[in-house]
Order: C-alpha cells, then sequence, then structure tokens
C-alpha cells in the first residue's frame, strides 16, 4: 500500500517536472526580458541617466524626474489628463457597442458569416501603424468639409444635436453623447476582438435556458436582463480589462507619443521612464479599482 | 391552379384562422419579426458600411489623379483614371524589398511565438506544480503590463547587451543588439513578443477542455508525456493554433512598435509606411531641387495608396482564412 503511494508521488514529482520544462521558455524569457527591466525602468525614473558611447550610468536624483513631469514639463499633464478622460468614455462606449453587436450577430439570419466577416476586419485593418495614420487623414476631414458645404448642412445629426443644444437641458452629458456619436467609426474600428469576446460568451450559454424562460412567459427583453446578462457578466470583466489595456498600446495615444520622442530624439530615458511609470501607475490603479467593482457584479454559474 | 398554389392558399387560409383562434396574436408576433428583421438589416447595413467605406475611399483615391482630388465634382469614381499613385508609393517604400524583409520577419517570429506559446499554454493546462497559481499570475501580469512600461529600459538592455558580464569580461566592452534582429528573436522565444501573453492565455484555456480520459488513455498505452502532447494533443488544437498564429502574423506584419525598436535598420512595410510622408518630401525634393512641402491632398492620396499596399496582402490571407479568424475563435470559448 505504501509502496503505491510513493509510486503515484513519484509520478507527480515526474508531471511537476515535465509542467516546469513547459513553461520553462515563459520563466526565462519572463525574469529576463520583463522583471529586470521592469525593475531596471523604476529605478531610472528615479535617476538622471547619462549615456556616453560605451556605456551608461545612471544618477541618483530622487523624485526630481516626477516633480517635473507634472509641474515643470508644459504639455504632459494636460495630454495625461486627455488620454485617461478619452481612455474612460472610449471604452465604456466599446463596452456597449460590442455587446450589442454580438447580441445581433449572435442571431440567426442570412448573410451572417458575411457580416461576422466585415465587423472582424477591422482588428487587422486598425491594427499597428494603420491606426496611427489613419486618425490624422485630413483629406478625409476636406471632403467632409466640401460635402457639408454643398449640402448646406442639412445632416439629421446636426440638426438633433442642435434642438437639444437649444433645449438646453443637461448640456454636459449631451456633449459626451456627441461626441462618442462622431466618433463611432472609431469605436466600431476597436472593438473587433471585443465583440468576438462576447460572441464567445454568448455562445456558451444554453439555449435551453431561453426555451424554460420563453414557456414561463418570459418576454425577450426580460430573458435579456435575466438569462443573458447575468451569464456573461465574467466576459464584461474580461473585456473591460482587455479593452482599457489595449487602448493604453494603441499607436495613436499620446502619452506614449510623447514619451517614445522624449526617449529616441531627446536620450532623456530617466525623464521618459518616469512619465511611463506615472501612466502606467494610473492605468493599473484604474484598471484595478474598475475590475474590483466589475468582479462584484459578476455572477458564476457552476 | 398549380399545387405550389394550392398550397400557398391553403397556408394563407390557415394562417388567418389561426391568427383568428389565437386573438390577434399570431399577426402581431409576424409583425414582430418582421419590423425585428428590417431594423437589424438597417442597423447591420450601416454599421458594415461604415466599416467598409474609408477601404473603399481609399481604393478611390489611389486611382485619381492629383487634379481630381481637388475637384469637388469628383467623389468617387477617379476622372482621370491613374496606376501612377502605386508606382510612387512602391518606389518611396521600397515595396520589393520590404515586403520580403516584412514577409520573412513575420513568419518566422509568428511560427517561433506560437510555438513557444503553445509549450507554454499546454504546460500551464495539463500539469499541476508548485507554485502554478503565481507563474500564470506573471502571465496576467504581462498581458496587463504595457510594453511601453519597460520600453525604456528594455531599449538601453539590448543597446549594452551582456549575459551576467561574460562578454565584458572577454572583450571588454558589451555588445550593442540594437539594430539587428537577434534581440526581437529571443524575446519571442522567451514569450515576451507582441501580445504572447493573450497567445498563452488563449491556448491554456483550449486545452484546459480536452478530457482527463484522453490523456490518461494514451499513457495506459504507453504514451510518454511529449508523445502525448505531440500525438494527442497537437492534432486537435489545430484550429486555436491556427488562429493564433494568424494573429500572430498580421499584428506582426502591422506592428509599429517593437518593429521601431528592435527592427529599426531593417526595411519592413509598417516602418517605412509610418516613414511615407517624410520620404515623399525628400522625394519632391530631390524631383525639385528645392525644398517643397508636398500638398495635403497628394500627401494623402499616396498615404492612402500606401496603407492599401500593405494592407492588400493581409486582406487576402483574411478573406482565405476567415473562418480561422473568427470561427475558431469564438467557439473555443475565452473564459476567464
Amino acid at each position: 500500500m505504501k509502496k503505491q503511494k510513493n509510486k503515484l508521488a513519484g509520478l507527480q514529482k515526474r508531471k511537476a517536472i515535465a509542467g516546469y520544462i513547459f513553461i520553462a521558455p515563459f520563466i526565462i524569457g519572463f525574469l529576463v526580458f520583463m522583471v529586470k527591466p521592469f525593475f531596471q525602468s523604476l529605478y531610472m525614473s528615479f535617476c538622471n541617466v547619462e549615456v556616453s558611447a560605451g556605456s551608461f550610468n545612471p544618477v541618483w536624483q530622487g523624485i526630481d524626474n516626477y516633480v517635473r513631469a507634472f509641474t515643470i514639463d508644459p504639455e504632459f499633464t494636460r495630454l495625461l489628463v486627455e488620454e485617461i478622460s478619452r481612455m474612460v468614455v472610449d471604452s465604456l462606449a466599446i463596452m456597449v457597442f460590442s455587446f450589442f453587436v454580438a447580441l445581433i450577430l449572435n442571431q440567426k439570419f442570412k448573410g451572417r458569416a458575411l457580416v461576422r466577416a466585415i465587423f472582424f476586419l477591422p482588428v487587422i485593418l486598425s491594427s499597428g501603424v494603420i491606426l496611427g495614420l489613419e486618425t490624422d487623414n485630413s483629406l478625409m476631414a476636406q471632403i467632409q468639409v466640401a460635402i457639408e458645404d454643398t449640402t448646406s448642412g442639412i445632416s439629421i445629426t446636426g440638426a438633433v444635436e442642435d434642438i437639444l443644444r437649444t433645449a438646453g437641458v443637461g448640456v454636459r452629458a449631451f456633449e459626451t453623447v456627441f461626441e462618442i456619436i462622431d466618433n463611432i467609426y472609431n469605436i466600431a474600428i476597436s472593438s473587433g476582438i471585443q465583440i468576438i469576446i462576447f460572441l464567445s460568451g454568448l455562445q456558451t450559454i444554453s439555449s435551453s435556458m431561453y426555451e424554460a424562460a420563453d414557456i414561463e412567459g418570459c418576454t425577450k427583453w426580460e430573458s435579456l436582463w435575466k438569462i443573458t446578462f447575468p451569464m456573461i457578466s465574467s466576459m464584461f470583466l474580461v473585456n473591460w480589462i482587455y479593452t482599457v489595456v489595449d487602448f493604453c498600446m494603441r499607436s495613436d495615444n499620446e502619452v506614449i507619443d510623447k514619451i517614445t520622442t522624449v526617449m529616441t530624439q531627446q536620450i532623456n530615458y530617466g525623464f521618459s521612464s518616469a512619465m511611463t511609470w506615472i501612466y502606467f501607475v494610473i492605468v493599473m490603479a484604474f484598471v484595478g479599482i474598475s475590475s474590483l467593482i466589475i468582479s462584484k457584479g459578476v455572477y458564476y454559474y457552476d | 391552379m398549380t399545387k405550389a398554389a394550392v398550397k400557398q392558399k391553403r397556408k394563407n387560409s390557415n394562417f388567418w384562422e389561426r391568427n383568428r383562434k389565437s386573438e390577434g396574436y399570431l399577426l402581431k408576433k409576424t409583425i414582430m419579426s418582421f419590423v425585428v428583421k428590417i431594423c437589424r438589416f438597417v442597423l447591420l447595413f450601416g454599421m458594415c458600411f461604415l466599416i467598409l467605406q474609408p477601404i473603399f475611399n481609399k481604393i478611390s483615391v489611389s486611382f485619381m489623379e492629383e487634379q481630381d482630388l481637388y475637384n469637388p465634382m469628383v467623389i468617387a469614381i477617379p476622372e482621370h483614371f491613374t496606376t501612377d499613385n502605386y508606382r510612387l508609393a512602391a518606389e518611396l517604400m521600397n515595396y520589393q524589398e520590404s515586403i520580403v524583409n516584412s514577409f520573412v520577419i513575420a513568419l518566422t517570429i509568428s511560427i517561433l511565438q506560437i510555438t513557444v506559446c503553445t509549450l507554454v499554454g499546454y504546460g500551464f493546462a495539463r500539469f499541476e506544480f508548485p507554485l502554478k497559481k503565481f507563474w500564470f499570475a506573471c502571465v496576467l501580469m504581462v498581458v496587463l503590463i504595457p510594453p511601453q512600461t519597460i520600453s525604456t529600459s528594455l531599449h538601453l538592455h539590448f543597446r549594452f547587451f551582456d549575459i551576467l558580464g561574460i562578454f565584458e569580461a572577454i572583450t571588454g566592452s558589451t555588445i550593442n543588439l540594437r539594430g539587428s534582429v537577434l534581440p526581437y528573436y529571443l524575446m519571442s522565444a522567451g514569450c515576451m513578443g507582441l501580445k504572447n501573453g493573450l497567445y498563452i492565455y488563449m491556448i491554456r484555456q483550449f486545452f484546459r477542455n480536452i478530457p482527463k480520459e484522453l490523456e490518461e488513455a494514451a499513457y495506459v498505452d504507453g504514451c510518454g508525456t511529449l508523445k502525448t502532447f505531440l500525438r494527442i494533443m497537437l492534432p486537435d488544437a489545430t484550429p486555436i493554433l491556427t488562429s493564433c498564429f494568424l494573429f500572430a502574423f498580421v499584428w506582426q506584419w502591422t506592428d509599429g512598435f517593437y518593429s521601431k525598436l528592435f527592427l529599426g535598420n531593417i526595411r519592413l512595410v509598417s516602418t517605412s509606411l509610418s516613414r511615407i510622408v517624410d520620404s515623399l518630401a525628400a522625394y519632391l525634393q530631390r524631383l525639385q531641387g528645392t525644398t517643397v512641402t508636398p500638398t495635403v491632398a497628394l500627401t494623402d492620396c499616396i498615404m492612402s495608396t500606401g496603407i492599401l499596399m500593405i494592407i492588400v496582402p493581409v486582406l487576402i490571407l483574411y478573406l482565405f482564412a476567415q473562418k480561422g479568424f473568427v470561427e475558431s475563435l469564438s467557439s473555443s470559448g475565452i473564459k476567464m
């Protein structure tokens, strides 16, 4: 009896070793390319890094870089506030949009494969450098102005916006909504992955649940709130984190742009590390707090 | 009266009869579903148009001559059809050279990344070992930490590259790996490439769903760990691996961040595209001998052409492998 137990332990040990061998590349990569640069960049953010031909030597100078980022640098605080507020608004809009689209795409209708293919296209088309170039496409803006001139401002959304503005009810709230509507293209092209994640969640819900609800006299609207929402609430968490993080890494992010410029053109490693860390800490805090709030509402079926 | 018509009529009468029996409920329901269908069509059509319109716009602009760009009458169909834009953009981007480079690099990098990520994902999914939770938390960290955070020190890391001071002891100086391809391959081999945490996560999620009995049966039949992995698990995982590979390829193809950081000296389509405006200015300057700023319209026209030219290969790939992108990912089920 005892011998057999030993043998089992041996098998477990062998499996543990095999597991470590399998994940070894990750451990090595993580230690060499993540942990070391991570702490090094934290250290550098407190230093004035002098780069000479063959070496670099950081000189400790305390929190000077951080003070400089917030008080002396003319752009940084403004860019930071702008980017973060844009991130919050856009991420919310992306969540709503992708959930809505996933709901529609989960239904059965003709040409669904085609529509899915089109909605997923932006994952390819808006990745990497293309997105950054797309944002400052002034020809499109010119054409738009030309069209608006020729149609002398006959635009439904414009008219509605005007009416709502003159009505003057909660103007600030409307402005945000207008911004999102004007921004709908950006939101549509950055929600490809989120749609897929929601779709995969929706497909795991068994249809018997809906049938049961239907027989009990549940309307579609009720079953959306009572079945769909709780069942894919964990997807909301995943998607939210993905969206926010993805937003930080986009190439049209102005804070990142500024950091890269300072690093590669002014060769000021210390200052750029400090700015990166400020941005990183704020974003992480935001992700942490918001996902804590969301995870309170997540319902796990099993 | 044909048979079908009779059938149709019977169906119709049935419909009204059934409607009367259900006290108007059937009619209401039919109308409702019809309205829903129309609303859905309008919404989807609008959104698809929204996504496709910029591409169509780029296509039409890329065939226009410069004078068409200023003509407010010309919106979609060029008046003076030309393919000169393509020739110019190809010259500015060194298209032939950079597309080969891009292809080779994207292909090798993505194969390397997916191979390593598969191993790691499999390790996380099917084995129990101490500190597993901790290492998996590290994977999530990798997903969450923007590479920009560590880019500064990575920059220096490879500028003054050394392994435990060995090289410095031998040659007296560190190696400058910046500008060579090696750092990026090293990083990919260590799962720290572009979005590799995400791939590990997706692959792990897939392998977790494979029933344990399969593995046990293989073990009973005398398969070792490696053999089980190669013979049993890998063939099953083809769909998720394909979709991860396609992602890796496409994202690597258009990536600007890592390419700029590590592959600065190699001509890639992504980096030459981001420089295309400057190259246009330089080109015009060479042509005319004086400093000229290219007009907005021409810049955008060339840029759209350039974007189209780097999208097209990926687009063709997407058309063929569309199922691999969408279906396998959504059916594999990503769950926290």
